[in-house]
């Protein structure tokens, strides 16, 4: 199978006027429902669900794509304008982000979030064209056992966000473990922590978590210190757009994000997450600049930006190839192809070429969109910032209230929100860090259940984590990561001795 | 408290407005977020009664959470009487609202219909046993050995692989189940071998057993569906049918309740449900009425003595 021929004849599917209209269309939704808290891809896509009895194949699904990496490059602007998180996969985002933007940088901090997520998503669709079939074998290697070894080399990256206290970030980790055990376990049917509440028994969002903590908790921080300090506006120091500094030191950040995000992707239960913690972590390591970490490093907001919108374009690998959703909105899209009896999968690559060669093609074009409707809003959205702060902090409440209300429309949660604000503002006053909260709700259920999983499948015997070649690797190299600084330590006080 | 004021909202506006036609607007609530099995089957449905004017404008509330509890315990205190309120829901519910010890259950809502019913597949890797009988054979001799892949804990997939080492005298509670969360985590782990079988609705699985990269050893239907033989046929007595269905609310009275069945019944026999119907690949699985208050009874009898016996919702 030659695959020239085919994108370019898919090219001829996406440039259709009408399909450029339904991908522009999808891109300027996705951008919207990322910027609004609590309102995913995944619901808006579903709420859309009706149309395909309207509108033929390409352009519904063109769309429906559109609205899902659109959702990547929307995120952003709040993260890192009002750290506000629009999707969870953004909330890395907001630590570097906002605080580039504190420091009268949003205009780069909102510029390589925008031009990375073109390069991760521009990468990513190559990825995708050509090297789609290798992608996926390695995907199903990956068992219980294997997901297990993921996040706990995944955990190694939480010291990077742990802040100045040790003590006060594993507090902080602790408490966001806890906050993972909510609702219902998976493994028995049984609740936990849910005192009775039946709202509590699908757990809590993360994403109201990350609002409460970061935008309510910030809002009331703010409020208690309006009046005793002087007030000073944010200053837009510098220009609004990169300096060439700021390109030398988002381009490798960019490329090692997308490396990260894109295989993520293509597994069940990576999620976008995951590896915008790896991206930062890794950065953070990297960086000349490690200092400059936690008061707006803009490797912080490159990485990660890449590494998300990479991985949900990675998430079109094993749907397009085996019909395999890997995340919500994955298994929406998959029901839209099943609305017009198309069912994802080898088959469809020879059935219908065009659409599925359309549907990729479409996806350069998006990417070319969003950057097109993104960078020229940089210059608009940092004018927000000039907002007077009594405004610009009742706007973010009203804003992470009413997202946070859409997700589920219940009031519990609004109440959820203030309270986990109110814990936020006490954190942020005694100086606990907000971020390990939000990485140890996410990976701690996840590795729980993958390690439950494979004992159940083993029978009881721990030896399946080592016994498995990819597991051994992994829980190899978080071994090296861990040791690796305290090795090295030992050998400068060697050579400073002798 | 803010259910009660609503309630009693939702009485008053009742008081003030007889409703001339009972079936004018229908307010439907869907216990699960959009996009699902029954938020699907409940637009769709909706949208066949408007087709033949049973009803002429339906209002839909999305209530997600907890198998359909959340969504129930808001019905039956906010709809109480209330002849235009109906609501979704199918067997996940009935399993869920016993393992979540829901203070509401499902004889406090009026049964309208049974609509529809998705059957369930058991499936082994490719390189797998080649046989029913194979695979129970090894679930009989050493029943940790096999793990099953499914849905989550004390939904349709863990009932079946509960019911199945009931019928052929296994003990449940030695069932080696691995629940999975959707998206596509099970269908990998089975594909990629990391589990022994797998449990689901036949259309979850159809692509992936007719591309050969699963073996469909069962199904959960009567009789051989797709060209794969029932579990009856092969000797093991289960049947277990991913039913779903529609309820009025509680304390409607019997006219108000023959309304909303004549509606729901002409829904049924629109063109536009059979292609509904044939679109989704549902199983046309209508009973209305007494008969199918019934069989919730029976559901309800049967699947609370197996997740009894499966060790969840002790009750």
């Amino acid at each position: 199978m030659d695959i020239w021929p085919q994108l370019l004849q898919g090219f001829q599917v996406a440039l259709t006027f009408q399909n450029l209209m339904f991908c522009l269309i999808g891109c300027l939704l996705g951008t919207a429902v990322g910027v609004l808290p609590g309102v995913g891809p995944a619901v808006t896509v579903a709420l859309l669900l009706p149309i395909t009895t309207k509108v033929e194949a390409s352009g519904a699904l063109i769309m429906f794509a559109g609205i899902y990496y659109g959702a990547m490059y929307g995120g952003s602007t709040t993260s890192i304008l009002l750290n506000t998180p629009g999707e969870s996969a953004t909330i890395v985002t907001a630590m570097e982000g906002n605080q580039m933007a504190k420091r009268g940088r949003a205009g780069p901090a909102l510029a390589t979030s925008a031009i990375g997520s073109f390069v991760a998503g521009t990468i990513a669709t190559v990825g995708l064209t050509f090297l789609s079939p290798y992608v996926v074998e390695l995907g199903l290697k990956f068992g219980p056992p294997e997901y297990f070894a993921l996040m706990v080399l995944a955990f190694t990256t939480v010291s990077a966000v742990l802040g100045e206290s040790t003590l006060r970030g594993l507090c902080s980790l602790f408490l966001g473990l806890a906050i993972g055990l909510v609702g219902i376990d998976n493994q028995t049917g049984q609740a936990r922590f849910a005192f009775d509440v039946p709202q509590l028994l699908d757990g809590i969002e993360v994403v109201t978590i990350a609002v409460g903590l970061f935008a309510v908790g910030e809002t009331i921080y703010a409020a208690s210190k309006l009046g005793s300090v002087e007030e000073k506006l944010e200053q837009m120091t510098g220009s609004v757009w990169m300096k060439w500094e700021d390109w030398k030191r988002s381009i490798g950040p960019w490329i090692r994000g997308t490396l990260i995000g894109f295989p993520f992707g293509t597994i069940p239960a990576g999620g976008a997450e995951i590896p915008t913690f790896l991206s930062y972590a890794m950065e953070k390591k990297l960086c000349k600049h490690p200092e400059e970490f936690g008061k707006g490093a803009i490797e912080g907001v490159a990485g990660p930006e890449a590494a998300n919108n990479a991985s949900s374009t990675g998430t079109m690998v094993p749907l397009l190839t085996l019909g395999l959703p890997t995340s919500a909105t994955a298994a929406i899209l998959l029901s839209a192809f099943q609305q017009y009896g198309l069912q994802p999968g080898p088959l469809l690559f020879e059935t219908n070429s065009a659409l599925v060669w359309g549907l990729i093609a479409s996806f350069y074009v998006g990417n070319v969109m969003l950057l097109v409707l993104n960078l020229p809003l940089v210059g608009l959205w940092v004018k927000l910032l000039a907002i007077p702060k009594p405004q610009l902090y009742a706007g973010i409440l009203v804003f992470a209230t009413m997202g946070v209300y859409g997700m589920r429309q219940s009031a519990f949660d609004v109440f959820l929100l203030y309270a986990i604000g109110l814990g936020g503002f006490l954190m942020r006053r005694y100086g606990f860090p907000a971020a390990p909260v939000i990485v140890g709700m996410i990976l701690g259920p996840l590795a729980e259940e993958q390690m439950r999983r494979s004992l159940s499948i083993s029978q009881g015997d721990w030896m399946i984590f080592v016994t498995h070649g990819i597991s051994a690797l992994l829980l190899g190299l978080t071994l090296v990561i861990l040791i690796a600084p305290l090795v090295a330590r030992q050998l400068k006080k060697k050579n400073a001795q002798g | 408290m803010i259910a009660r004021t609503r309630a009693a909202l939702a009485a008053a506006a009742f008081a003030f407005t007889l409703p001339a036609l009972a079936v004018d607007n229908v307010k439907m609530l869907i216990p699960a977020n959009p996009g699902g099995g029954w938020d699907t089957t409940g637009r769709e449905f909706a949208k066949a009664m408007q087709s033949v004017g049973a009803v002429k404008n339906v209002q839909y509330d999305n209530k997600g959470g907890a198998a359909g509890a959340i969504g129930i315990a808001q019905f039956v205190n906010s709809s109480k009487g209330d002849p235009n309120a109906v609501m979704m829901g199918g067997l996940v519910m009935v399993g869920g609202l016993i393992t979540n010890k829901s203070a509401v259950q499902l004889n406090q809502v009026t049964p309208l219909a049974r609509l529809t019913s998705e059957w369930e597949v058991i499936v082994v890797p490719a390189s797998g046993p080649k046989t029913l009988k194979e695979l129970l054979d090894k679930f009989k001799a050493n029943p940790g050995s096999v793990s099953w892949g499914g849905g989550s804990a004390g939904g349709t997939d863990h009932i079946l692989a509960g019911l199945i080492a009931k019928a052929i005298g296994a003990d449940p509670t030695k069932v080696n189940y691995v629940p999975f969360k959707g998206g596509g985590e099970a269908v990998s782990a089975i594909i990629g071998g990391h589990v022994t079988a797998g449990v689901s609705g036949l259309s979850e699985f159809a692509q992936h057993i007719k591309s050969g990269k699963m073996r469909a050893l069962a199904v959960s239907s009567p009789k051989a569906l797709d060209g794969i033989p029932s579990l009856k046929e092969q000797g093991v007595d289960v049947e277990l049918a991913n039913w779903r269905g529609i309820w009025g609310a509680p304390g409607i009275t019997k006219a108000q309740r023959d309304e909303l069945i004549a509606a729901v019944e002409k829904g049924v026999k629109s063109p536009a449900w059979k292609e509904s119907l044939k679109k989704n690949e549902w199983e046309d699985f209508y009973q209305p009425g007494d008969a199918f208050g019934k069989f919730i009874d029976d559901e309800n009898k049967r699947i609370a003595d197996i997740l009894a016996a499966l060790g969840l919702g002790k009750k």
